[in-house]
């Protein structure tokens, strides 16, 4: 193919991503040192009251914003430097809090409470949602062909459901008067409130990611499923493997390439954790790195959004995305370099 | 048949696994079931201690709303009816009637004509005739159901109004990502060069990265876009902020990346001896695509359409950002029911909202769960 036809036809997308995502991406590096506030101005206000006889008067300094011709609230961008980073990152209450051994202390600051349970979440997940998915497609593998069918379309649904509401779905379920909390306190004869303390949250956020990707682990493994070896299989079974021992040395290795797929988009959308804090309402207790961002974009009570702040956490989320996919990206280059020679 | 008895399983072995699978098919429906069933009673009913008092619905019952036998059996036949529609009857129907190179849009049509079918059977012509036919046999209400909650949702809280801006920005973003991503798609699977290789590899940064990213760099210049595009444009220039066609656009980017790596593995399964030979009979490389490669490409198409369907339908960081309150999509409209969460009726009403968002996304699996298998293992086993 030459290189117009293919220019043709790769254009259109690469120019999408390119105004869409690369760019924004430069812009929020650039962002994230600048400061944008209105133009404040001091004025001397008299305000006077009725009174007896004579006026109260009183004359006072108020801080108003300047308004331009249109009146517009006007406003000046100034460049702050890492100053948006210090804000997010708060450096002297970290050393405060690492010189006096004071975890609660750290886990007070947003960003670092965000970055504990986004890191916690991502790395306590990936072997449950593999594991989970593994046994699922060996159990189904096993099971008799007639049922496998309604077993994939059960499976498929908490996978396919919209991410906020099936976080929602399980909340129903663990609320002050949910079934299922009813049916722990009936069971252990107290009080149970899930939502009220940070670790019974994370576990149902743990429950709810595997819930909701295992079945598409399941899914691919059982596809690789499909193509083991069988000659290999048999081999192993005249050598006088268990079990046991075929899973392990047989198909497990089959599956390798399978297992490291599913493993990085794993990390990659665990990092990204997002929906759980939304629909677990959890904010209060748990925070994720990409809601944090997510909160200083939102307006506040003023109607201001907090935009170098949040480029500020948007570039330090970036730094787990380049540490994820630096090796990923060598062993790709590693893999190119060699076949092409 | 017979199978070889060291491939015989012990009995113990079945058990377990067939016990894992019972297992996990009930966790795995459970809280979308429940949520179904809790959405169709009063508050108190929806909410009781008794798992058994959500299912029969005593005091919603008391309240003369309810299921008669009748209605229980009519209801089975309906959703027997229409399981059985999706997957016997509707496939052949859409390759007959869908004109020729337009599949994928046959499909649409239909999926959508059996959900609206659905909906108006159930919903509309079925409750009158039914209460009659109850009135006329003085019945009994068995089970406790009611669906005023849903009428509190879709008709009073004008939820069909963020039903229809759902429909817009899905229906945008499958168009448009499909027509680029399929071009792209197939320039990147016929080109062997380095720039190509490149370019994927890029795609799959991009994929990697927060959408919470991407939406701090849009955000400032969408609410400022008028004075930024005045100079270009004019007093017509428009703000972005709000506008679906801004978020179709964003959502269309941020699935480009993912759309080009299916598309292309689903490309590279088709031989290129196809193409070499379209050119030998004196096609240009385009009109080999459009003509010759392209009618044998619509499964792809059609799984890939289905994944950009999930996710401008599924997103909720995006669009709760970019666009107004006043004008949300259906999954970030549901913020406001549990942000006013307050009363147990407000509860139960976002239930009904919740379940109204995960019933077409049902729909879709019953009919097209082959092709979602088949688009899940494509990215996969290809790599």
């Amino acid at each position: 193919m030459k290189f117009k036809t293919f220019a043709i036809f790769v254009g259109p997308s690469l120019f999408m991503m390119i105004v869409f995502i690369a760019l924004p991406l430069i812009s929020v590096f650039f962002q994230s040192f600048y400061v944008t506030q209105p133009v404040i101005e001091q004025v001397e206000v008299e305000s006077c009251t009725a009174g007896f006889l004579t006026q109260n008067c009183t004359t006072e300094i108020k801080n108003q914003p300047v308004l331009d011709e249109n009146g517009k609230v006007m406003t000046r961008t100034t460049f702050v430097g890492l100053d948006s980073y210090r804000n997010v990152v708060q450096p002297d209450r970290v050393a405060a809090a690492i010189s006096n051994a004071d975890w609660r202390g750290l886990m007070s600051i947003d960003f670092w409470k965000a970055l504990r349970f986004t890191v916690t979440f991502t790395l306590i997940t990936l072997p449950l949602v593999i594991g989970v998915g593994l046994a699922l497609a060996l159990a189904v593998n096993n099971a008799t062909k007639s049922i496998r069918g309604p077993v994939i379309f059960v499976s498929l649904l908490p996978f396919i459901i919209t991410p906020v509401i099936g976080a929602l779905a399980i909340r129903w379920l663990f609320v002050g008067d949910g079934i299922l909390t009813r049916l722990m306190e009936a069971y252990s004869g107290q009080d149970i409130a899930m939502f009220a303390q940070a670790w019974t949250i994370e576990l149902l956020m743990l429950f709810y990611r595997v819930w909701h990707v295992a079945p598409f682990a399941f899914v691919i493994f059982y596809a690789g499923l499909q193509t083991v070896n069988q000659d290999a299989v048999e081999a192993a079974i005249v050598d006088g493997a268990s079990r046991w021992e075929r899973l392990r040395y047989v198909i497990i290795p089959h599956l390798m390439p399978l297992i490291v797929f599913v493993a990085l988009i794993h990390l990659m959308d665990a990092y990204r954790v997002f929906e759980e804090v939304v629909g677990f309402r959890s904010q209060a207790h748990v925070i994720s790195l990409q809601w944090l961002t997510y909160d200083f974009m939102e307006p506040d009570d003023a109607g201001n959004r907090a935009i170098s702040r949040a480029s500020a956490s948007a570039m330090l989320t970036m730094i787990g995305i380049v540490i994820l996919l630096v090796p990923l990206l060598r062993r790709t280059w590693r893999d190119h370099r060699g076949s092409s020679h | 048949m017979s199978t070889p008895r060291a491939l015989r399983q012990p009995l113990s072995l079945r058990l377990v696994s067939a016990a894992f699978l019972v297992f996990w098919c009930i966790i795995a429906a459970f809280p979308i079931v429940w949520i179904a069933v809790m959405s169709f009673k009063v508050p108190i009913d929806a909410f009781a201690a008794d798992p058994l008092e959500v299912i029969f619905g005593p005091l919603t019952q008391a309240q003369g709303k309810g299921l008669t036998l009748i209605d229980i059996v009519v209801g089975i036949a309906v959703i027997w009816a229409t399981v059985r529609i999706a997957i016997r009857t509707l496939p052949p129907l859409v390759a007959k009637y869908s004109p020729f190179g337009l599949i994928a849009l046959g499909w649409l049509v239909a999926a959508l004509a059996l959900g609206i079918g659905f909906v108006l059977v159930t919903f509309v012509i079925l409750p009158p005739i039914l209460s009659a036919i109850n009135g006329a046999l003085g019945l009994e209400p068995l089970i406790g159901l009611t669906t005023e909650h849903y009428q509190a949702v879709w008709v009073e809280n004008a939820f069909w109004r963020n039903f229809v801006n759902s429909v817009i920005v899905t229906t945008g973003v499958v168009t448009i990502s499909l027509t680029v991503g399929t071009l792209a798609g197939y320039g990147l699977a016929r080109s062997g060069s380095n720039l190509a290789f490149w370019l994927l590899i890029a795609a799959l940064v991009f994929r990697a990265l927060p959408h919470s990213v991407l939406v701090a760099g849009y955000l400032p210049y969408f609410i400022n876009s008028a004075e930024i595009l005045r100079p270009i444009l004019g007093e017509n220039a428009p703000t972005l902020y709000g506008q679906p066609l801004a978020v179709i656009l964003v959502l269309v980017a941020i699935n480009q990346p993912f759309t080009i790596w299916m598309l292309r593995s689903f490309f590279q399964n088709i031989p290129a001896d196809l193409d070499e030979a379209a050119r030998v009979d004196g096609c240009t490389h385009f009109q080999a695509f459009r003509w010759v490669i392209m009618p044998v490409m619509w499964p792809g198409v059609i799984t890939t359409g289905l994944f950009s369907f999930l996710l401008a339908y599924n997103d909720f960081l995006v669009t709760s950002l970019l666009l107004d309150a006043s004008d949300m999509t259906m999954v970030p409209a549901i913020a406001g029911y549990f942000n006013r969460e307050t009363t147990t009726t407000d509860q139960v009403e976002a239930v009904a909202a919740a379940v109204s968002i995960t019933a077409p996304l049902f729909l879709l699996v019953m009919v097209f769960q082959r092709q979602i298998v088949s688009g899940l293992t494509a990215g996969a086993v290809k790599g």
